[in-house]
């Protein structure tokens, strides 16, 4: 059974833009990003949307659902009513480039600033071998499609745009948290998490795993666990006295990088 | 210049957010319990007295242990080390330092009072009030770090009020009995170990901290079960808070003689 969807979306560019009413014929079944093509199809050729796989996968089609950061494939029309108006709304933490589109380089910028993985020389056989249990633990942190929803909500960089050079935001701490429990990687990145990465400017308000279209824990798994990380390094005198006597924290034999 | 969702670059909307939801709920649901116990526990720790309810043998969990020549006979179990307190400074001082300092440093209040105290931010896209913004980079914040002390404390004052359960099992006439209050107490000691235990912190010390999970198995498996415990650690965090009230409140009644303590046995 098909109905007319009311729909404001918003368009514009870097110069300037507002929300624009559509009404677009919708079925049972669709998503947002069903509607938005159609809109497209029929009404506004030139609406710039970015979307590639349709499966909440690729992480392309990342937009402001009424006021909430979704995915515009994985967000289904009958979790609305018929009669709602739907508003669509680029990310708003990033620059906009025109409609829907923005300029998240950002993100990009910020991966970059993070070590790379470096292994401890292989085996005898020239394999390097990890146990299951150590496997596992970072699957979850893999399950990222790189959305950036999470980067989106932050209200560290959200609401304060002055803080994008110092903070690298929750994808990114889900990289260095995976990172530092690699039992194979041979640096130390708690130092940089604190200080490059700003780590200490996240204030555990989750909302970064509310948004999370994977279902990640970011802010139990990751962040937390990497802010724990830094207290043993940066606050804690009873382990870093125990480190000095006997070293027996793994992340001694580890270096550090800054 | 405007910043954030306002910031020239980004896409001008118009308004702060677009959620239509009741996102204020939430905050001010949450703001108005913790308020409520702020306020409740203040009361009590300076109130001084209905704390010890001598014939059933209960100490309520607020003044536990009671160190101070002040202390009413019977609600020593420790003896007095500290001598008598001026009416300013509360008996349980210590305990109330270590518990709130526990709760006040704790991931999930921290994230409850962000939200709710400070609107830092209030629900998720929705834009927060402050002009700038260091979060616990800086002090006085940065103190938060030192949670991991705060739960080593909590965990003693927990295994405290074990002792004190182990003594609520004490009748009138001086053996074995259990009342109300004894139920009452151990169901409070059960929900603060449920809260203590899955403590962040807790679980970063048992294993967490661990960059091998497989060269440890032991503590790999400390670790699954604190994990299991955590994935419920802000339930726990507010069952807890009504338990302490309502145990505080019940050998309050019991003590002040408002309420006949029932007794199974």
């Amino acid at each position: 059974m098909g109905y007319d969807l009311s729909m404001r979306l918003w368009r514009g560019d870097a110069e300037g833009g507002g929300l624009e009413d559509f009404t677009v014929e919708v079925s049972e079944g669709e998503v947002v990003l069903d509607a938005i093509h159609r809109v497209q199809a029929t009404q506004a050729g030139d609406l710039a949307v970015r979307w590639n796989c349709k499966a909440g996968k690729c992480g392309s089609c990342s937009a402001e659902i009424n006021g909430r950061p979704r995915l515009l494939c994985m967000t289904r029309l009958n979790d609305f009513e018929e009669t709602d108006t739907i508003t669509v709304t680029p990310l708003r933490a990033f620059p906009v480039i025109r409609d829907l589109v923005t300029d998240v380089s950002y993100n990009y910028e910020k991966a970059r600033e993070v070590p790379a993985f470096a292994p401890t020389p292989p085996d005898a056989d020239g394999k390097r071998r990890m146990m299951q249990v150590d496997v596992e633990r970072g699957q979850e942190f893999r399950k990222c499609i790189e959305c950036f929803l999470c980067q989106d909500t932050c209200h560290v960089i959200r609401d304060h745009e002055e803080n994008k050079p110092a903070f690298a935001g929750p994808r990114f701490f889900l990289r260095y948290a995976e990172l530092d429990m690699h039992p194979l990687d041979t640096n130390d990145r708690r130092k940089l998490a604190q200080d490059a990465a700003g780590i200490g400017m996240c204030n555990i308000t989750k909302c970064c795993t509310e948004v999370c279209p994977e279902g990640i824990k970011i802010t139990d798994n990751a962040i937390i666990p990497m802010k724990e990380r830094v207290v043993d390094r940066s606050f804690d005198p009873l382990v870093w006295l125990g480190s000095k006597i006997r070293r027996r924290d793994p992340s001694d034999e580890r270096t550090e990088v800054v | 210049m405007a910043t954030g969702v306002e910031d020239p670059s980004r896409a001008q909307v118009g308004t702060k957010t677009l959620r239509q939801d009741r996102w204020w709920l939430y905050p001010l649901q949450i703001g108005i319990i913790l308020a409520f116990f702020v306020v409740y526990a203040t009361v009590r720790i300076f109130m001084r007295d209905y704390y010890w309810a001598d014939a059933e043998h209960y100490l309520t969990p607020l003044y536990s242990p009671c160190l101070s020549d002040s202390c009413v006979p019977g609600s020593a179990h420790l003896g007095t080390p500290l001598p008598e307190l001026p009416f300013f400074i509360p008996l349980p001082f210590i305990t109330f330092f270590v518990l709130a300092g526990f709760r006040g440093t704790c991931y999930y209040y921290r994230k409850a009072g962000y939200r709710s105290f400070f609107l830092a931010p209030a629900a998720c896209a929705v834009p927060e009030p402050h002009k700038t913004y260091t979060g616990e980079s800086k002090f006085p914040l940065n103190t938060l770090n030192y949670h991991r002390y705060f739960f080593y404390g909590a965990l003693l004052f927990v295994l405290l009020n074990v002792y004190d359960g182990l003594l609520a099992f004490q009748g009138p006439d001086g053996g074995f009995g259990m009342g109300l209050g004894t139920l009452i107490m151990w169901v409070n000691i059960a929900m603060l170990f449920a809260y203590t235990l899955s403590c962040h912190a807790c679980r970063h010390i048992v294993g967490g901290r661990l960059r091998s999970f497989s060269q440890h198995p032991m503590r790999y498996r400390y670790w699954t079960w604190v994990s299991r415990l955590n994935a419920k650690h802000g339930t726990y965090a507010m069952i807890s808070l009504f338990t302490v009230i309502l145990t505080d409140a019940y050998i309050m009644s019991v003590s002040a003689g408002w309420f006949d303590d029932p007794r199974f046995f």
